[in-house]
């Protein structure tokens, strides 16, 4: 049978992070009573004048420098021309033939290998409001969101991603780049972060395009993955069956885990575009870019080769610690304060991870701070606490933010080393388990020496200290 | 070039003006004596001349990153054919879920 292989291409939506609107000075931030965040710039109402906001366009300057784009010297703003109810104005302001940002590029890394991504375009564009379906025979808008400052990031063509893991991988890298930068929160669930993969088939090693779609409404790592992998699959199914795809628009159902034909749109959008009057051009010199450059923050790839170098890392560890700023930061805190790089990345990884995620929770709200999580390293390192029992004490410090100090003095949790009470629990081990004293002192079962020590340590409710109940077993089996 | 009616059905269409056969029989006729008044211009040799977007070369034109008062809500719906929870309330759209 043939086989074929996905050609995926990358629109990508950032809201950036401004206290104000693109073009007007209304509040932009996430939720906020419906229409609340309105006034006559944002509505597009009669006479009202758009002036851009300075920090969103460094946002965009900032982000196509650190993908390694050229810098357009002249950017213009234009109309987008289209009717929709999200759009009061009847246009959208963006940039159509002057993005900030050109040509650029990001290394993934896939199955241990590089590969670079390109990137055809950075621009600068307003987002647009909020409907509401599902009323009946009426939908609801909020414009709060709209003229919120949106950046547009666009792969190139020839599209270089060819599964849904590659374009999961250059999402999460995409993701990091922003993050990093502090220019949007990446949170796909809040929309902030929006990503809408066009993917075609061909047969595989075959040079030509295939018919594509775009598919909408993927509001998280894994939708994007899942939504690809079902797009996929479906048009193989499709041109097996000798049948054409459709170009058009599909959207992701989350429940159904399947993509559906969004028909919204009857005839193909003629929009119209031309320079907008009311808003000058931007001369981006090159003075201004070595302003940014000035203040560009380390970014994910240096940052993870600065963890292998520095902290003698895994590769693993390394990329994922570095995944998020805010992640990075927390690690580091914990590695300064403790002195224990690799024990620090366990615990983050390991249990602190798993604690988050249960609770749906991201790093930032992170219930145990770097500090707590460092005294804990430091009290399993000089034997105060076992690893043991610090599973469970991290639980109690992520249920109550209390520092672990105190957690281990109010439960008792501290280690026994006390060689007169180990001594008397092992006694009353050895004698409750007669028999297999006796298997291991006279016929030699050594195998059976681990469960006397598993009952010393149940006895001890975990707080034992493994090494001198060892010790101590050894001298009294061989006594 | 001239414009025939259905392209000017089309440019009414975009922008969403309903014409009555006589009205749209009227515009092909204005806009194609406008569009005569265009290509004049085109006789004009403006080689080596760069499009301009704008008539002044003046750059750069922002505002800092600070927030001012919006409008009361009840100012916001204050133009909305209907309103309701606070929302502007348009005939549904259809997304084909």
């Amino acid at each position: 049978m043939l086989e074929y292989e996905p050609v995926i291409g990358m629109e990508c939506h950032a809201e950036l992070l401004t206290e104000s609107k693109m073009f007007c000075g209304c509040q932009n931030a996430f939720g906020g009573e419906p229409n609340t965040r309105c006034c006559p710039v944002c509505l597009g109402l009669p006479g009202a004048l758009p002036v851009a906001n300075r920090k969103a366009v460094e946002h965009v300057i900032r982000t196509a420098l650190a993908l390694n784009c050229t810098i357009n010297r002249y950017a213009r703003f234009d109309r987008k021309n289209y009717y929709y109810p999200d759009l009061p104005k009847g246009y959208q302001i963006s940039e159509y033939d002057t993005p900030i940002g050109v040509r650029g590029w990001i290394d993934i890394e896939v199955n241990g290998e590089v590969r670079r991504v390109h990137i055809r375009r950075v621009h600068l564009e307003e987002d647009t409001g909020k409907l509401f379906h599902g009323m009946g025979n009426e939908s609801y808008v909020d414009y709060n969101r709209a003229g919120v400052p949106l950046m547009e990031i666009v792969t190139d063509f020839p599209p270089d991603l060819h599964s849904a893991e590659e374009a999961r991988t250059y999402l999460v890298k995409l993701r990091a780049i922003l993050t990093y930068l502090d220019v949007c929160d990446g949170r796909m669930e809040q929309g902030s972060l929006r990503c809408e993969p066009n993917v075609s088939v061909r047969p595989k090693g075959s040079s030509t395009f295939g018919v594509k779609t775009e598919i909408k409404n993927l509001n998280s790592f894994r939708s994007v993955y899942r939504g690809i992998e079902y797009e996929t699959q479906r048009q193989i199914e499709i041109l097996r069956r000798g049948e054409q795809v459709v170009q058009e628009t599909r959207g992701w159902n989350e429940e159904r885990q399947q993509t559906f034909s969004q028909r919204s749109k009857e005839f193909e959008q003629e929009y119209r575009y031309f320079p907008d009057p009311d808003l000058l051009p931007l001369d981006i010199d090159e003075e201004w870019i070595a302003q940014i450059r000035a203040t560009m923050p380390e970014l994910p790839d240096e940052r993870r080769n600065r963890f292998l170098r520095d902290y003698g890392l895994p590769p693993y560890d390394a990329s994922f610690l570095t995944e998020t700023r805010p992640l990075a930061d927390y690690y580091e805190q914990v590695v300064r304060a403790c002195g224990d790089a690799k024990q620090a990345s366990n615990w983050v990884m390991g249990d602190l991870s798993r604690l988050l995620n249960a609770d749906g929770k991201e790093i930032a709200e992170c219930p145990v701070p770097p500090e707590h999580l460092a005294v804990m390293i430091q009290r399993i390192a000089e034997g105060t606490i076992s690893g043991k029992i610090a599973k469970a004490l991290l639980e109690e410090m992520y249920a109550t933010g209390q520092p672990p100090d105190v957690l281990i003095e109010a439960r008792g949790w501290t280690t026994i080393k006390d060689t007169a009470t180990l001594s008397a629990m092992i006694d009353r081990v050895f004698a409750e388990n007669a028999d297999v004293v006796s298997a291991i002192r006279e016929k030699g079962q050594l195998q059976k020496r681990g469960f006397l020590v598993g009952q010393v340590m149940k006895a001890s409710q975990g707080k034992a200290d493994p090494k001198e109940v060892n010790r101590l077993i050894d001298e009294k089996l061989n006594a | 070039m001239a414009l025939s009616r259905d392209a000017v059905r089309q440019i009414a269409l975009l922008a969403r003006l309903e014409l009555t056969e006589e009205e749209l029989d009227a515009q092909v006729e204005h806009m194609n004596a406008l569009l005569a008044q265009f290509e004049k211009l085109q006789e004009l040799d403006v080689t080596g001349v760069e499009p301009t977007a704008h008539a002044f070369p003046v750059y750069n034109v922002m505002r800092e990153d600070r927030c001012r008062p919006s409008l009361p809500r009840e100012v916001v719906l204050a133009n909305a054919p209907e309103q309701r929870a606070g929302c502007f309330v348009v005939p549904s759209i259809l997304e084909g879920a």
